[in-house]
């Protein structure tokens, strides 16, 4: 699960009307994202639907009609309402707009239609999935090749999960690249790319080994541009891979 | 990507490719031995000893001329000038952990300087210090670093990724609790305080379990109940807002299984008058049993203390020739600009003489109890060393082949200590009157237009048989620095100024200087990478690392 992001390719799809429509990146999307999962998710959950009665990714909003309502409730708030004002700046609030727009194509393109079961979820996770020789979910697993999945249900989306589950390699972030180096010696060592410069490599191990090593005693390296996750779509069943993103949804915030 | 690969055995290849070394783990065997591996620099001070002795010599008195700078690693802060990085760093296994100030944790490459990871740990605005938004360094134990924050909080964090593990309160940010000193790690327990001994606190020392966070044992810096020991000092309810914070490292001596601290100054700092005795344990050094808190013994270096002095010092451990006899004794270089020897065992006062000009005292008695001239006043009383002491929070250093302890100094300096009534209110500072700063307390700026006589600085040997300074080596400018000594009997430290120095440890020569450009508050560290010795050091906002140039 390497490649757990956002459903980028579908977003870009959103954008090219957004581009035209709002005039917004990629990129912004990305930052609305962000501000959304950090600022926004801790109560309307990251699918935007924790509220009951509000799913900001239906794309119907009980006080907003126009993208300068929901601008004006990001910076003002509801009153009477638990909604605070959020007090961004203008840029900022267009960024977030432009992500919840998103959320409507990604959701009604990626999202899986059965419910899954988080129990049944979880035993294809740290069994048949063999997920915890990769990654680490609160107090299991011991590797750091994959990103850490102890919060990543409070993270990322449903659909984001999925996606990310199915096709690993269709969006790495920059956090979660895997480098692999060959030693003039033959010895290979892959690890996360922490860090990067003319003349070396720092990498996290598997092992949680900080490392770095010197381009010139290399013989090779590549910084890998797929993930070495496997795909799991024929792997699992439509019905298993609900189960495991309904379990990856519940994973929020265990410490490790 | 590889194809035509099942799931396993892809991921099995993949493992088995990236786990060309296992990680290595500190545990506290490793801690307790880190004199044998001096590659490393596991702890505040290297040991638990507080020596900031280095077995490393390919470094040596006659080739130190030939260090050159080998990387440097620039942080953003301090972004002002009270944020000074006092962080000593740590180096475990080719990878050194620092903390830029308040509370950022950077891991480098010891051997390029590239960085790994960082944690930025943002304090509450409620945060509040009244010296100087700093942290001095890191402890580790197993894969985790510990860091108090400046918010007061202790936080565990994974050494391999830099995630946080675990946070627990120390104390209330808003009533002024801080934490800035570097843990020190006691078996499976993680030993620090809380600052705050401008904001009338009730300080202590306490243990945390390494894994969960939880609090193990507690002593109380000032005794709270009626009926402790130690309670009868302070009169009336004076002990309720007393301080004796907790700011600087101790030690461990695990023969003896007793942990060494230096407590804080009481509170209001400058006017003893609504809290009169002695005040104990503020301006001491406490013994403590290492499992349990209690206290062993204790000696109080300033009996109601009025001058803010602490005694927030390193207790150097040391196993010493003592009037012909084997002595374990702690070598103390106080604030109050005096240098004592004590019996490590039973606490028993053995030596104390002024390393710098000191007016507030003029002798001892038998008991080694301070006899007292002066004190402040309304009018104002000028009394040395001044409030920022002889010497302060950076460590001394002690060369069991020399036979010297190397103090950083402030030399010759006064204030004027003038005492006012105060009322306590939680969050503001309680000090009870003010002290004269001719040499700020905090550098204002890059020039130094002061006249020599107003102070100055050195790095200081002392013989602890005699108490006396054997050699000096002087600075225009005062100094903040930690010193370092090693095997082949250099002594690394720097200064205000921006010089960093290598200075020959039996004669105080200097021998190399190197320009930094930023005043160094941190303690330098030595080390090696693939068998290459580095020295490290902090300066202004950045770090510095050396080596023989090839």
């Amino acid at each position: 699960m390497i490649g757990i992001g956002i459903a980028f390719g579908l977003a870009c799809g959103v954008v090219t009307a957004q581009d035209e429509e709002h005039g917004v990146t990629p990129q912004q999307i990305q930052r609305g994202e962000q501000i959304f999962l950090s600022n926004c998710a801790n109560c309307h959950g990251p699918d935007g639907n924790s509220i009951p009665g509000v799913d900001l990714a239906s794309g119907k909003f009980r006080h907003a009609t126009t993208d300068q309502d929901l601008m004006n409730i990001i910076q003002n708030g509801i009153p009477g309402t638990p909604m605070p004002p959020g007090n961004y700046p203008a840029a900022q609030v267009q960024t977030i707009v432009a992500y919840i727009h998103s959320m409507k194509e990604s959701s009604a393109s990626a999202r899986t239609a059965l419910q899954g079961d988080p129990a049944r979820g979880r035993e294809i996770f740290e069994g048949k999935g063999q997920c915890l020789n990769c990654h680490q979910a609160g107090d299991k697993g011991t590797s750091f090749l994959g990103p850490d999945l102890s919060n990543i249900g409070g993270a990322r989306r449903s659909a984001d999960l999925e996606r990310s589950v199915v096709d690993p390699s269709a969006e790495i972030r920059p956090a979660n690249r895997t480098v692999r180096m060959v030693n003039k010696d033959g010895t290979t060592t892959v690890g996360r790319l922490l860090n990067q410069d003319t003349y070396s490599f720092q990498v996290l191990a598997a092992n949680g080994k900080l490392m770095s090593f010197s381009k010139a005693d290399l013989r090779e390296f590549e910084i890998m541009k797929t993930s070495p996750m496997p795909s799991y779509k024929d792997k699992l069943s439509a019905q298993e891979l609900a189960d495991l993103v309904s379990y990856l949804g519940t994973l929020r915030g265990g410490a490790r | 990507m590889i194809p035509h690969m099942s799931i396993k055995s892809r991921i099995s290849c993949l493992i088995a490719m990236s786990a060309l070394s296992l990680s290595a783990q500190v545990s506290f065997d490793r801690l307790l031995h880190a004199d044998k591996e001096p590659q490393n620099w596991l702890t505040y001070s290297g040991t638990n000893t507080g020596q900031r002795y280095s077995l490393l010599t390919q470094i040596t008195p006659e080739n130190v001329k030939n260090l050159e700078l080998q990387w440097v690693l620039q942080t953003r802060s301090p972004a002002e000038a009270t944020s000074k990085y006092e962080s000593t760093p740590l180096v475990v296994d080719g990878v050194m952990y620092t903390v830029q100030p308040p509370n950022v944790v950077v891991a480098v490459d010891a051997a390029t300087g590239r960085v790994f990871w960082s944690y930025a740990y943002a304090p509450v605005p409620a945060a509040r210090a009244c010296c100087g938004r700093v942290n001095r360094g890191l402890a580790i134990l197993g894969n985790t670093l510990f860091m108090g924050t400046i918010d007061g909080n202790l936080v565990a964090i994974d050494a391999r990724d830099g995630h946080q593990i675990w946070k627990t309160p120390i104390g209330k940010p808003e009533a002024g609790y801080s934490v800035t000193v570097a843990p020190l790690v006691v078996k499976d327990k993680i030993i620090t305080g809380p600052a705050g001994g401008e904001y009338g606190i009730s300080g202590f020392l306490a243990a945390y379990d390494a894994a969960t966070g939880k609090q193990a044992w507690k002593f109380d810096t000032i005794p709270s109940s009626a009926d402790a020991p130690g309670h009868e000092t302070w009169a009336g309810d004076s002990w309720k807002h007393g301080s004796g914070s907790i700011w600087t490292t101790g030690t461990f001596d695990p023969a003896l299984n007793t942990i060494y601290w230096g407590v804080g100054n009481a509170a209001p700092d400058w006017n003893g008058d609504v809290r009169a005795g002695d005040n104990l344990y503020t301006s001491s050094v406490v013994a403590l049993d290492a499992d349990t808190g209690k206290l062993k013994w204790y000696y109080q270096f300033t009996p109601h203390d009025e001058f803010d002095f602490d005694s927030t010092q390193v207790p150097v451990i040391a196993d010493i020739n003592w009037k012909g006899s084997a002595r374990k004794v702690l070598l103390f270089s106080n604030r109050n600009g005096i240098f004592y020897v004590l019996d490590r065992v039973t606490g028993e006062f053995l030596l104390g003489k002024p390393f710098v000009k000191v007016t507030w005292m003029d002798g001892f008695d038998d008991k080694g109890r301070p006899h007292r001239t002066l004190s402040p006043s309304p009018e104002g009383t000028v009394i040395y060393p001044n409030n920022q002491g002889g010497t302060n929070w950076y460590n001394p250093a002690f060369n069991p082949r020399t036979g010297l302890v190397y103090i950083p100094t402030w030399l010759d300096t006064y204030s004027v200590y003038t005492k006012r009534n105060d009322q306590y209110k939680e969050g503001n500072q309680f000090n009870g009157g003010g002290a004269t700063h001719d040499v700020p307390a905090l550098r204002p700026g890059a020039n130094n237009n002061r006249l020599p006589e107003v102070g100055s600085g050195a790095i200081q040997a002392v013989d602890p048989q005699t108490g006396d300074v054997k050699w000096q080596f002087k600075m225009t400018d005062v100094t903040d620095s930690g010193v370092l000594t090693t095997a082949s009997d250099l002594v690394f430290a720097g200064g205000r100024e921006g010089y960093f120095y290598a200075l020959d440890g039996r004669t105080g020569a200097m021998l190399w200087k190197g320009m930094v450009g930023g005043q160094v508050s941190a303690g330098p560290v030595t080390y090696a990478v693939n068998g290459k010795q580095y020295v490290s050091i902090p300066a202004g906002n950045v770090v510095f690392t050396y080596a023989l140039r090839p």
